[in-house]
């Protein structure tokens, strides 16, 4: 598209509205209305100027402030949409979603699950809305950005009268002396921090401009952060997972492939009770229920191994380091943290049994039983022995009425015991004992298992983190904070002195904060520079009167 | 030390009534100003304006003697928050009065510092321990940041207020003066759960009530308020007390239910015989003392303080929220019902930016914004926390 030349010389894109070196209305309607639109300084932007191809119209929809505006909407809709009821992932994971909403939460809940809200944010229209929110941002940022950096760049210090003429803030002053009040006027405007430049004795004085790039900034932080968030999808990336550590043991670490391993030397519980609680607390402890916790620590050593690692064969480890693992005290080390986030209190470890002769109740002998790794057989001597028939961790009776586990962790063992004797040296005595249970099984026994004691640990739940996108996250977090604070904590400010006509023409604009260049101008009649009117204000004025 | 914070408090209370009066004054003595000309008004304002910087300094003291006592900085439940919110409302209220100079600004800021912090009372006001979750720096940083966004937020939203009352048509029966008539009567009726809880506090109300709960089991409730809505098959086990009209059904937390009837109706009595005693709407009522404002000022101040608070709040109760949530729950970002309402709070304040962009969305329109951007800050303080179960129910 050919350029616009205008009267100064210059020459501007095609579809320039304010020329952008002296700001002369280029456009036929511009001249007709009283007050220069001045957002963006008047430049060529391409939305504004094509809309032929598919290419422009996608390029002026998703430029444009308003659909901004609705995409920022919506997504708030949708996200405040997710918050009715718990998201899945708060949900317990024990039960089946589809019938947790519809019990909890009637038939609202059954719908929200239907509607796949129950996952809102994990759901290809919520992302999509993200997305486009992102394409919003890139494409209204060029849209305005690139051209208004040439025109600010571009400007000059003389402009046009029609361009002083039609701005919100503009003033004549008629002086005898209008070198003494120029220059009284670039001391005041200077000390006001403002930059001046000048050309043919007029002035141009700028200050903030710097501001103009905040969003620009912010939204480039945006994308960064967006982005950021994105590489999560890629494998790799991002581990989430979890280890139970018993104390005293120790477990390869998920997710680092076998080369960490972590040892539990202890944990600890701290409840606040009156004793070791400092007595501003008091009143407060005693107003709940129940007790409150103070800490929750993981005693760790974190191990790596050093060996080639063959499948099967004790790892070699070397120590790493220890740390005390609190909440909000994570363990770091290459990448990933190891969380405090959960723990079992007194699981059951070991049990020990006699075994007795009924009638005398003499006891045989003793035996110990590791709950997660229990030995076929335990021989007592003498012909005494007892051998594990079958062994549930976590007992219960199946739909058929036998006897099962529901689990490896031994919450409620029970065992089938063969106890052999003199007695019964062949077959032996079947009996089963469980937890508050101890029964025969074919006939009545000669001898029994007697429960004798426990042996307990607690068992510390760590998280295993690892997520490589969060340098993104917080270089786009840093950007985008940069780029609010510079776009909000200051205003560019432009103020126009020029000799027209035996007189001083002063013209201002910012693109916000009226008020604090209001201030400026008052600053200015001290030098004898009158206050230019607010037109936007005296039309205001002339609505109301009306 | 508990002690001295709590006088503080009281001393910081009456010092904000104070500086209201005198800002009312300010702007509604005709009388003052006819007389000796309109130095006298505006020395008014500065009386309120010194009032409520010793009232801010006192409250920063109970601040600061809190966080001595207890070892940790006084944001840790809701009675501390919102003391927070107010002592940063009034925080914000000073720097604004310092740019724009605005009398009538104090005037309608400052009574919300007040409910807020009468409001803060009800909650237990006693010096709790910090849970394990709690235990960091991030409780300090993370927090006093978002409040004190939020504060100058809140600045933003009276001012907008003070637009509309400047500006809409009070004559003309319409949507607009009744939305804005339904704004004072929210705060009416926050008045009105303040003064009615307090009264029965005073009188030492209980009312115990046997009844069934959700899952069948039987328990007991206590009513701090005489009981219009009693629980469940609840049985009145307190002798000389009132009989409650019907009973909630058990899914209803009814006592939760029967303060909130408490609170509309004696906010509506308050409502109308405001409107008894001006036999007009508030606005209309409102409007003439406000004769002398400029719109286009008020409106740059709702703009300014709507812009200086956004990247403060973004930076505490985003960015800082994300650094502190993946140190304590492993990740920066959970969907965490908190964590979603400050994200619907920093986009609608985006939006309202982006909308500040566009012609026509100065002035009015953009004042209706503040008012509902404060509401979901409000929202997310209070409904959020104590009934959207989630992390962050600590109180």
């Amino acid at each position: 598209m050919e350029k616009i030349k205008c009267e100064c010389g210059h020459e501007n894109p095609y579809g320039t509205k304010l020329c952008e070196a002296c700001g002369k209305p280029l456009e036929d309607e511009e001249k007709s209305s009283t007050l220069l639109d001045m957002r963006y300084d008047g430049v060529a932007r391409r939305s504004q100027t094509y809309n032929k191809t598919i290419v422009d119209k996608i390029w002026n929809f998703f430029s444009s402030v308003k659909v901004g505006v609705w995409l920022i909407i919506l997504t708030l809709v949708a996200s405040s949409i997710g918050t009715i009821f718990p998201q899945e992932l708060y949900i317990p994971n024990t039960v089946d979603p589809a019938e947790y909403y519809r019990e909890e939460y009637g038939i609202f809940g059954q719908l929200y699950y239907t509607l796949g809200f129950h996952n809102l944010y994990g759901s290809w229209w919520y992302m999509l809305l993200v997305a486009s929110l992102g394409v919003s941002i890139i494409v209204a940022s060029i849209d305005r950005g690139v051209p208004l950096y040439r025109v600010l760049k571009n400007q000059r210090v003389t402009r046009n009268e029609n361009f002083l003429k039609r701005q919100r803030l503009f003033g004549q002053t008629k002086t005898e002396n209008i070198d003494e009040t120029m220059e009284k006027a670039r001391s005041l405007l200077k000390r006001r921090k403002y930059k001046i430049r000048e050309e043919n004795g007029h002035i141009l004085a700028e200050k903030g401009r710097f501001s103009r790039w905040g969003p620009y900034v912010n939204h480039t932080g945006l994308i960064i952060f967006l982005f950021g968030a994105m590489l999560r999808f890629f494998p790799g990336m991002y581990v989430d997972d979890l280890v139970w550590v018993r104390e005293g043991e120790i477990e390869a670490i998920p997710g680092t492939g076998g080369e960490y391993y972590l040892e539990n030397e202890q944990f600890i519980v701290d409840i606040y009770d009156k004793e070791n609680t400092d007595e501003v607390f008091l009143d407060a402890l005693e107003r709940t229920e129940g007790p409150v916790i103070k800490n929750f620590q993981t005693n760790a050593v974190l191990y790596k191994r050093v060996d080639g690692g063959t499948i099967g064969e004790e790892p070699e480890l070397e120590k790493v380091k220890t740390h005390e693992i609190r909440v909000n005290q994570p363990l770091t080390f290459d990448n990933f943290s190891l969380y405090q986030l959960n723990y079992k209190l007194n699981e059951l470890n070991k049990m020990t049994f006699t075994l007795d002769h009924r009638e005398t109740g003499e006891s045989v002998g003793e035996i110990e039983i590791d709950l997660f790794q229990p030995e076929e057989e335990y021989d007592l001597g003498n012909g005494y022995r007892v051998v594990i028939d079958s062994y549930f961790p976590n007992f219960t009776f199946n739909e058929e009425g036998e006897p099962t586990t529901i689990s490896s962790i031994p919450d409620n063992p029970a065992f089938i015991f063969r106890m052999y004797s003199p007695e019964h040296p062949e077959e032996g005595e079947y009996s089963f004992v469980g937890i508050q249970r101890n029964e025969d099984i074919f006939k009545e026994n000669d001898y029994q298992m007697s429960f004798a004691g426990i042996e307990t640990k607690h068992v510390t739940g760590l998280t295993v983190r690892k997520d490589l996108t969060l340098p993104f996250i917080i270089l786009g977090g840093v950007i985008f904070m940069i780029g609010l604070i510079q776009g909000s904590y200051w205003s560019h400010r432009r103020i126009w002195l020029q000799r027209i006509h035996g007189e001083i023409w002063a013209a201002g604009y910012t693109n916000k904060q009226w008020e604090s260049l209001k201030r400026d101008f008052q600053a200015l009649e001290e030098a004898g520079i009158q206050m230019p009117e607010d037109r936007l204000e005296e039309k205001e004025k002339q609505k109301e009167k009306e | 030390m508990v002690e001295i914070s709590r006088t503080l408090l009281y001393i910081a209370f009456i010092l904000y009534l104070l500086g209201t009066i005198f800002f009312a004054v300010s702007v509604t003595g005709k009388k003052w100003r006819d007389k000796d000309g309109a130095m006298t008004g505006n020395r008014w304002g500065f009386f309120g304006f010194i009032v409520t910087t010793i009232g801010f300094i006192s409250a920063l003291g109970y601040f600061i003697t809190r966080w001595i006592a207890a070892g940790h900085p006084p944001v840790s439940n809701m009675f501390e928050y919102l003391t927070a919110l107010a002592i940063t409302l009034s925080l914000a209220f000073i720097i604004l009065y310092l740019i724009y100079k605005t009398n009538v600004l104090g005037m309608f800021t400052l009574p919300v510092v007040m409910l807020l912090i009468a409001y803060a009372s009800l909650f237990p006001t006693e010096v709790e321990p910090l849970i394990p979750a709690l235990q960091s720096d991030w409780l300090a940083i993370h927090v006093s940041t978002t409040v004190l966004g939020q504060g100058i937020l809140s600045v933003g939203a009276a001012a907008g207020f003070i637009y509309l009352a400047r500006t809409l048509d009070f004559t003309q029966r319409g949507k607009k003066v009744f939305w804005f008539e339904f704004i004072i009567y929210t705060l009416t009726s926050l008045l009105g759960y303040i003064l009615i809880r307090y009264i029965f506090q005073w009188m030492n109300y209980t009312a115990q009530f046997q009844y069934i709960d959700e899952n069948g089991q039987s328990d007991e409730m206590t009513y701090h308020l005489p009981a219009l809505i009693g629980p469940n098959e609840g049985e009145l086990l307190t002798s000389g007390v009132m009989r409650p009209f019907i009973n909630a059904p058990a899914w209803i937390r009814s006592d939760d239910l029967n303060t909130v009837i408490w609170s509309l109706i004696t906010g509506l009595i308050i409502y109308f015989l405001l409107r008894l005693l001006l036999r007009k709407p508030i606005g209309a009522r409102l409007q003439p003392f406000l004769k002398g404002i400029q719109p286009t000022v008020i409106d740059e101040v709702s703009y300014r303080a709507i812009a200086i608070g956004f990247p403060i709040f973004t930076l505490g109760g985003l960015i800082f929220a994300m650094i502190w949530a993946q140190i304590a729950w492993t990740r920066f970002w959970g969907w965490d019902p908190k964590e979603v309402w400050a994200l619907i709070t920093f986009l609608f304040y985006a939006a309202y930016l982006h909308l500040r962009l566009s012609r026509g969305w100065h002035g009015e329109r953009s004042a209706w914004l503040c008012v509902i951007g404060f509401a979901i800050i409000m929202f997310n303080l209070i409904f959020v926390n104590l009934v959207i179960a989630g992390l962050h129910s600590y109180a």
